[in-house]
């Protein structure tokens, strides 16, 4: 048995009050690797916990990976849910961001899975990308309404330290957008969705009716979920612990039978809250006032009335009568809110 | 052990930054045997954290150490430890006062150095015999011979028996402790005379009050005695006095030519103002000791609770270091911009940045310091003659005759390389050039009248950078002198920020100004809105930039994983606002108003 599904073994007492709802199997590219290693893990999964209220499966997939009967595999497997990693239509600027596949690669994927019977599928796209502009942009929108997908994740390009991105970004290799032109694609973007039935129900993801992501709604709403593989990440117990990034240590860890968690931190009362609070406004739904007297016994108004007035005043939140919201500004602001939020 | 004036020697360490001082002291204290090394902390003498990080000692102390010399006799050594910086001149004067001698330590690779010569020169002014010792033998670049020769031809000591040592490794220890017996004289002075003890440094602990650090030069001073302070005309009950070893040991009295501590309840140092004469009230001596003076602050500044910090905090940990230190001066203040606060004197820069760091360490306290500042005087229409020393205490220029600021007397030594260099500056800051002195055919002291203002503006970082940290500066003050000044404000989104003002000379304004709203554009971070900054004279705008509006500020992917980080990150800016005063709306960081001063590389 592989280590990862000793890792998935070892939560089954510690979890044995658990039912599980949603699962994701994502990071890296696990549509890359033999189909018999996902089918095995999911088998073990649903030996392994309550499975009876489980609903969504999803697989994160790129699509210069997929063939028809990998598809029948994860079909046959019970993934019922596609998360395909596209970015852009535009071949060239796939290119330049280092993407293995091309557009006809995805168009490909993408009838594929519909003739095997997917119905709930997402498109990762992106804006702010390298010698991206709003037609480019607007273009590869329309092509994928156009295919009436379920769910669309749009991501504005962050540049991180220590990634070649940033090395090409210092260099001055890159033609960025400028900050104007990128937040302009932002909110066009919302515009075009908006217009063909998507609703923006998170900070830069969309969907069609009924069609959320189930799964990371769960981590918008601070509910409890189990990471495991490699650098997992989880939230149980009133704990965040994240595994080891590094292979050998996890490997030598799941070998002595011991968890291979490398650092927790204890979320106290207060930090909860901070966290639904920050978390909730990156919902459409916003900051539910009931849901929060009910989860945590006070009125939101106790700690954070000066805050919610503050920004009220600021034109970065809206407070409706049971809910507190992002106003179109405060989208494009959200930290300078959230860090207010903070205990 | 019954002490013997002969066999007392009273001796400070002077050296160039970094030629080996406090690592000399150490050695000295492990050989005589006062503390095994284990017990020794590093550098014992330099005990607060600040001191030992930045290198530089600013509390003086002093030490006995007991040193069986070849002759078979035991000795007292008292080593009176002497900070580092002209911002302490005064007190680094007085406790050499305290001395006989001085061991003056040379580095072997690096020879005479600027701090090597002001040292001297100081130690010369006290009439003290100076002790050659040449260092750092051990590194492969040493030429201690050269250095021999140099220190005799610059500085006209014979060095023939100068000890070649390694501080470092311990070598050569126990001849400079046979210099120190043979070189420095002993004390003179009659046990019986009417008593003259010289303060020369003194410490507030909570349960016995203040501590003395004194040198008897006259006299015998022990408990139960009646003292006044000739300066302060306070008189007091001697409960205390002893020696300095490792801890404070007690002793039934201190004679003349010993140097060991007194207490007498004294609540406020204050009241022991270094450089004072203790006499005895009951046969009191005719004529203090010279050289007293009452230091008086030269640089003020105003320093304020930052966002979220209590007022009453500030106040009370100023208070603590006030009874530590007699020289620090503060009185509430008021400001539009940053609400109550405090405006604080200090003796110069250094001695303003030191207590803005022990408030900010020992203290924990988060607190925003505004641009420092000098005395002005101000003569009105009516007459009135107005000393300020906030910019914001300006009375309107039509009520003003004429303005007075500062001038000090400044001596900068330097390689004659950078003499065109340092002129160039000088010039540009409004100095009138002296007269010039050949030290050696390479090195000068170049003397200025400089305006103090400019002093404290970034004088110290224009002259460090433009002479890769060779040319030294001391200065002071010489009297006032008028001139044409003007008050600059800063306006940050249309509103005027008193904490920002400055008096500028008027050939400055223009310039000043147009920097300081640059700098401000770099530290002020960029805010939902376009924020402009302004500078402006009388009224009249004279410059003008703009802080961009933020327009993202945004985190696109927050999963499972991504939570913590994203916490950190909200954490991080958090951190930051607690270091930031709201002004109107606008969230200005503290190093906003210091970085206004700071030296600009380019220019």
């Amino acid at each position: 048995m592989s280590n990862l599904n000793k890792e998935i073994s070892m939560y089954k007492d510690i979890l044995s009050d658990f039912t599980l709802s949603t699962i994701f199997i994502g990071g890296g590219t696990p549509s890359s690797i033999d189909t018999v290693y996902i089918e095995k893990t999911l088998e073990n999964v649903y030996r392994t916990f309550d499975i009876r209220k489980l609903n969504e499966v999803t697989i994160e997939i790129n699509p210069g990976t997929l063939n028809r009967q990998k598809i029948k595999s994860y079909k046959d497997s019970g993934i019922n849910r596609i998360s395909l990693g596209l970015q852009s239509l535009n071949d060239n600027i796939l290119k330049t961001i280092g993407r293995i596949h091309s557009s006809k690669d995805f168009f490909d994927s993408f009838h594929m899975l519909r003739e095997e019977g997917f119905h709930n599928i997402n498109v990762d796209l992106m804006f702010g990308l390298p010698g991206q502009d709003l037609p480019t942009l607007e273009n590869t929108l329309i092509k994928v309404i156009d295919l009436d997908v379920d769910h669309i994740s749009l991501y504005g390009l962050i540049i991180e330290n220590g990634t070649l991105i940033k090395n090409w970004y210092d260099r001055g290799l890159l033609d960025l957008p400028n900050e104007d032109l990128e937040r302009l694609m932002y909110h066009k973007s919302l515009g075009l969705l908006k217009e063909n039935n998507y609703e923006h129900y998170e900070v830069s993801n969309f969907s069609k009716a009924g069609k959320e992501c189930k799964h990371n709604l769960t981590y918008w709403k601070v509910e409890p979920y189990l990471g495991v593989g490699l650098n997992s990440h989880s939230n149980l117990f009133n704990k965040r612990f994240w595994n080891h990034s590094k292979l050998a240590s996890y490997n030598k860890l799941i070998e002595s039978h011991i968890l291979p968690v490398e650092g927790e931190e204890i979320i106290d009362k207060n930090m909860e809250i901070a966290e639904y609070c920050i978390m909730g406004l990156r919902l459409k739904s916003g900051i539910n006032k009931n849901e929060y007297l009910f989860r945590f016994n006070e009125k939101i108004d106790n700690r954070y009335r000066k805050i919610i007035d503050k920004h009220v005043h600021n034109n970065l939140i809206k407070e409706n009568y049971n809910s507190i919201t992002l106003t179109n500004k405060g989208l494009d602001l959200s930290n300078l809110v959230e860090v207010d939020f903070m205990p | 052990m019954q002490i013997k004036q002969e066999n007392i020697r009273n001796f400070s360490i002077i050296a160039h930054i970094d030629h080996g001082k406090s690592t000399l002291a150490d050695r000295l204290i492990e050989n005589t045997g006062m503390l095994t090394t284990r017990e020794m902390q590093e550098q014992v003498l330099d005990s607060m954290d600040l001191e030992r990080e930045r290198g530089i000692t600013i509390k003086l102390k002093s030490i006995r150490l007991i040193y069986k010399a070849a002759d078979g006799e035991d000795y007292i050594l008292n080593l009176i430890d002497t900070p580092g910086h002209v911002d302490f001149n005064y007190e680094v004067s007085r406790s050499l006062a305290a001395c006989e001698g001085a061991i003056l330590v040379v580095d072997a690779t690096q020879g005479v150095e600027a701090q090597t010569l002001a040292n001297v020169y100081l130690a010369l002014d006290q009439d003290l015999e100076i002790v050659p010792v040449i260092n750092k033998i051990d590194l492969p670049s040493a030429r201690p011979n050269e250095v021999k020769k140099e220190v005799e031809d610059i500085i006209g000591i014979d060095c023939q028996d100068a000890p070649l040592i390694s501080a470092k490794e311990g070598l050569n220890i126990d001849q400079v402790l046979e210099s120190i017996v043979k070189n420095v004289p002993r004390p003179t002075g009659d046990k019986n005379a009417p008593l003259k003890a010289l303060i020369f440094d003194s410490y507030y602990d909570s349960y016995k009050g203040v501590t003395c650090f004194i040198r008897v030069k006259e006299g015998t001073i022990k408990p139960g005695m009646n003292i006044k302070m000739m300066a302060t005309g306070k008189t007091f009950e001697v409960i205390e006095v002893g020696i300095n070893t490792s801890r404070h040991i007690s002793t039934k009295q201190l004679e003349a030519g010993e140097v060991g501590y007194v207490t007498a309840s004294i609540k406020n140092v204050t009241e022991t103002r270094v450089g004072d004469t203790i006499t005895d009230v009951d046969n009191p001596a005719k004529e203090p000791l010279p050289g007293y003076k009452k230091v008086l602050p030269m640089v003020y500044c105003g320093i304020y609770p930052a966002e979220g910090e209590d007022f009453n905090t500030v106040r009370d940990a100023l208070e603590k270091l006030q009874v530590n230190d007699a020289s620090l001066v503060f009185e509430p203040e008021t400001s539009v911009a940053l609400g109550f606060g405090f405006r604080c004197g200090f003796l110069g820069l250094l001695h303003m940045e030191i207590i803005q760091e022990r408030l900010e360490r020992e203290f924990d306290l988060n607190i925003i310091t505004t641009a420092p500042s000098v005395i002005y005087k101000i003569k009105k229409n009516d007459g009135e003659i107005l000393e300020i020393q906030n910019p914001s205490n300006l009375p309107p220029t039509t009520e003003v005759e004429y303005m007075e600021e500062p001038i000090v007397n400044a001596s900068i030594m330097t390689p004659t390389d950078y003499v065109g260099a340092i002129m160039e500056l000088c010039q540009n800051k409004r100095g009138a050039f002296l007269n010039m002195e050949y030290l050696e055919e390479t090195r000068v002291v170049l003397h200025y009248e400089l305006p103090l203002n400019e002093v404290i503006y970034d004088f110290f970082d224009a002259l460090k950078s433009k002479t890769r940290g060779y040319a030294s500066l001391d200065y002071e003050l010489k009297g006032y002198k008028r001139s044409e000044l003007l008050k600059l404000d800063i306006l940050i989104n249309g509103e005027l920020v008193d904490a920002f003002s400055l008096i500028v000379h008027e050939e400055k304004a223009y310039e000043r100004g147009r920097t300081i709203a640059e700098r401000l554009v770099d530290v002020i971070p960029r805010h939902q809105f376009a924020v402009p900054i302004q500078a402006s004279v009388g009224g009249k705008i004279i410059a003008r930039e703009t802080i961009r509006a933020l327009r993202k500020d945004v985190l696109a992917k927050c999963y499972g994983g991504d939570i913590s980080r994203k916490k950190k990150l909200l954490e991080k800016q958090k951190e930051g606002k607690k270091r930031m005063r709201s002004i109107g709306a606008v969230d200005v960081p503290q190093e906003a108003f210091l970085s206004v001063l700071k030296y600009d590389e380019k220019k």
